[in-house]
């Protein structure tokens, strides 16, 4: 761990100041009302179908969710980390942060994958159900996100290890971090909302 | 202008322009046919009339888009283009390609035409808005190649922006998304399924990315701002544009047999296929308002910010506001469709195409912007025009809603048929509305010939 440089030491102060370039917050925007869409409509056909959907619910492993929460959770604190090293200079540490940041959200699409081949065992699929077209689709969508927010990781790590980022001049790093925080967001309304709440 | 090879772009406007005035007087005769259904019969049935209409806009906006490449391409690239003289004999292929399959339409039974174009070796006529024969169909395929063929080598040998990237995607996502046409299953389900690939992915896809390119390149001449900063709209636009477009075609699988999940799917990302239109909105009013200089062609600048507004009202706002799956399934294939395709095109494509047209035909003329009467008479033929469209699309939208209340909601539903006769008022302004267009599209012609005092001289 990296203890010369801790997160929590005072900065100048200065006028706030948006992380990131506006483009991408337009872009998060964007897709913060596709799944707030998604789910609103998932919210609405459960409300008339709720014994369906609470039973195939139960058929769902809560563990792998939960697990892939975790994994979700720590590569953003892993970005976080990776961040604040680069801010201080710290390239080579900033690397390692992406790269552990990278084998989480690695772990969570080997998980999800898991999930989708017993799904799949069990005949389950968008025509199925109402809840299992929900289900699908949601947990898809959210999975493309996490791929593109990998390779999004995968550029930034290149680029930290060419020694791109310093302080001043961190716009591509906060504007790749800000895309996986967006993609660990949603993750955080989608578990609770399909997996355990009834 | 900047490269001697531009100059291939004049004839493919100027042909342009001609179709569209063609487009529009098969309009207005259709138009009369909704209310005197014997006008021009036997000559000219509805059926035909409707598709030279069609056909004739998705020609003359390809000459525009051919043409406008032609033009951006060696200016991007900065390089000459590969090869003027293919790009003028395509030209003249396309022309009368485009010109036989129309007289075609005209003068032979549909049927027999098909018999005659060999459309019992490869059966792929008889489609909305796909109608040509087979061998017209494989001219455009030999043309769009050779046109990508150039413009592709000319961006390969120069400089590589944003904007010619994008407009190659379009290009390339035009022509190979153009091939689902040759594919006609014999299925009917499949069938629908697949010929959007073609009317869908174009016009809700890979023409975005072309109108983008497009409207980004007159934003960067006639504006000043930085290519940074036009080249970053650019990329959120067509992120956004693509995502919702392409999932969106679900909106087409409603009620054709398809599976129901894509009720949900298409209703989804459909309602947010407006969000990269607001974006082409607020990204050319932006730009505008950012200017560093102000450009003497006052009407490009005119057209680029009307193309913004008319897309985002036509195909965002129109088109959402029978997306959703449960409004869909009584507005289908109303007169609110024919609203919505109506603002749509106009507001999308063709404003688009005339913004550039704007923008480059002074310029291939020899002067940075046409003498200040001629602007004048270019504005008014825009705002006849745009406020035409505006009341076409309110009195069609006025028809459907009273089409759909009639014939689909109420106790006692009316036949098709009955159900038209009580429109008639609607059909009426239309056409009225549809006469101010043609009277704008006029204008728009002479304020080419109008000669002025003080034209100003280009620029190297």
């Amino acid at each position: 761990m990296n203890t010369t440089h801790s997160p929590a030491a005072p900065q100048p102060a200065h006028a706030p100041r948006l992380a990131g370039d506006l483009a991408i917050w337009i872009f998060i925007l964007a897709e913060l009302l596709a799944f707030g869409v998604f789910f609103a409509a998932y919210a609405f056909t459960r409300a008339s179908n709720v014994a369906l959907f609470d039973a195939e619910q139960l058929a769902l492993s809560r563990n792998a969710g939960a697990l892939n929460t975790v994994l979700l959770l720590t590569a953003g604190y892993f970005v976080v980390r990776a961040v604040q090293a680069a801010e201080h200079a710290a390239d080579r540490i900033a690397g390692h942060w992406l790269a552990a940041a990278i084998a989480c959200g690695t772990g969570f699409l080997a998980v999800k994958m898991f999930e989708y081949a017993h799904a799949f065992q069990a005949d389950i699929s968008l025509s199925s159900s109402p809840f299992h077209m929900f289900y699908l689709s949601l947990t898809f969508f959210h999975f493309m996100h996490v791929i593109l927010g990998l390779v999004i990781l995968i550029a930034l790590w290149k680029n930290v290890r060419a020694g791109r980022y310093r302080l001043g001049d961190m716009n591509g790093l906060e504007t790749g971090a800000a895309y996986w925080h967006m993609v660990d967001l949603v993750w955080l309304v989608l578990f609770p909302l399909v997996y355990v709440i009834h | 202008m900047q490269y001697k090879s531009q100059a291939v772009a004049m004839p493919y406007f100027i042909a342009a322009i001609g179709l569209f005035v063609g487009q529009i007087i098969f309009g207005l005769i259709m138009g009369l046919q909704y209310i005197i259904g014997d006008f021009l019969f036997p000559a000219i049935p509805f059926n035909i009339a409707r598709m030279v209409h069609t056909n004739l806009l998705i020609v003359w906006l390809l000459f525009g888009f051919m043409g406008a490449a032609y033009y951006m391409v060696p200016e991007e690239a900065e390089t000459e283009l590969a090869s003027p003289k293919l790009a003028l004999g395509l030209f003249w292929i396309f022309l009368v390609a485009g010109a036989l399959t129309i007289v075609g339409y005209l003068l032979v039974p549909y049927e027999t035409l098909a018999e005659m174009t060999g459309n019992n070796i490869l059966a792929t006529m008889g489609r909305e808005f796909l109608e040509q024969p087979l061998i017209t169909k494989v001219g455009i395929v030999v043309v769009v190649l050779g046109f990508l063929f150039n413009i592709s080598l000319t961006v390969l040998k120069g400089r590589k922006t944003a904007v010619s990237m994008v407009l190659l995607l379009g290009l390339w996502g035009l022509a190979i998304f153009f091939l689902f046409s040759f594919y006609n299953p014999d299925n009917l389900v499949r069938d629908k399924f697949y010929w959007w690939w073609v009317v869908h992915l174009w016009v809700e896809g890979v023409w975005e990315l072309i109108m983008a390119a497009l409207l980004a390149f007159v934003l960067i001449k006639v504006t000043g701002v930085d290519r940074e900063v036009i080249e970053k709209w650019l990329y959120v636009i067509i992120t956004l544009a693509l995502v919702t477009g392409i999932i969106g075609t679900g909106h087409h699988y409603f009620w054709i047999g398809a599976p129901e999940y894509w009720q949900w799917w298409g209703s989804i990302f459909s309602a947010l296929e407006p969000l990269p239109f607001f974006a082409m909105t607020v990204f050319a009013f932006n730009m505008v308002n950012r200017r560093r200089r102000e450009h003497p062609n006052k009407a490009a600048v005119l057209w680029a910010l009307g193309t913004g507004v008319m897309a985002f009202l036509g195909a965002g706002v129109w088109g959402f506001l029978h997306t959703l799956a449960p409004v869909n399934y009584f507005t289908h294939g109303s007169q609110i469709t024919a609203a919505h395709g109506h603002m749509a095109f106009y507001g999308a494509y063709v404003m688009v195409v005339l913004t550039i047209i704007s923008y480059a035909m002074p310029i291939l003329r020899g002067r940075a912007a046409n003498p200040e009467r001629a602007q004048v008479l270019e504005m008014w033929a825009f705002w006849l025009m745009t406020v035409g469209m505006v009341f076409i699309t309110l009195f069609l939208t006025a028809a459907g809603i009273l089409q759909v209340w009639l014939q689909r909601v109420s106790d006692t539903p009316m036949s098709y048929m009955a159900t038209q006769d009580q429109l008639m008022l609607f059909y009426w302004m239309r056409e009225w509305a549809g006469v101010m267009f043609f009277v704008g599209l006029l204008c728009y012609l002479v304020s080419f010939f109008v000669k002025g005092g003080t034209a100003t001289p280009a620029r190297a």
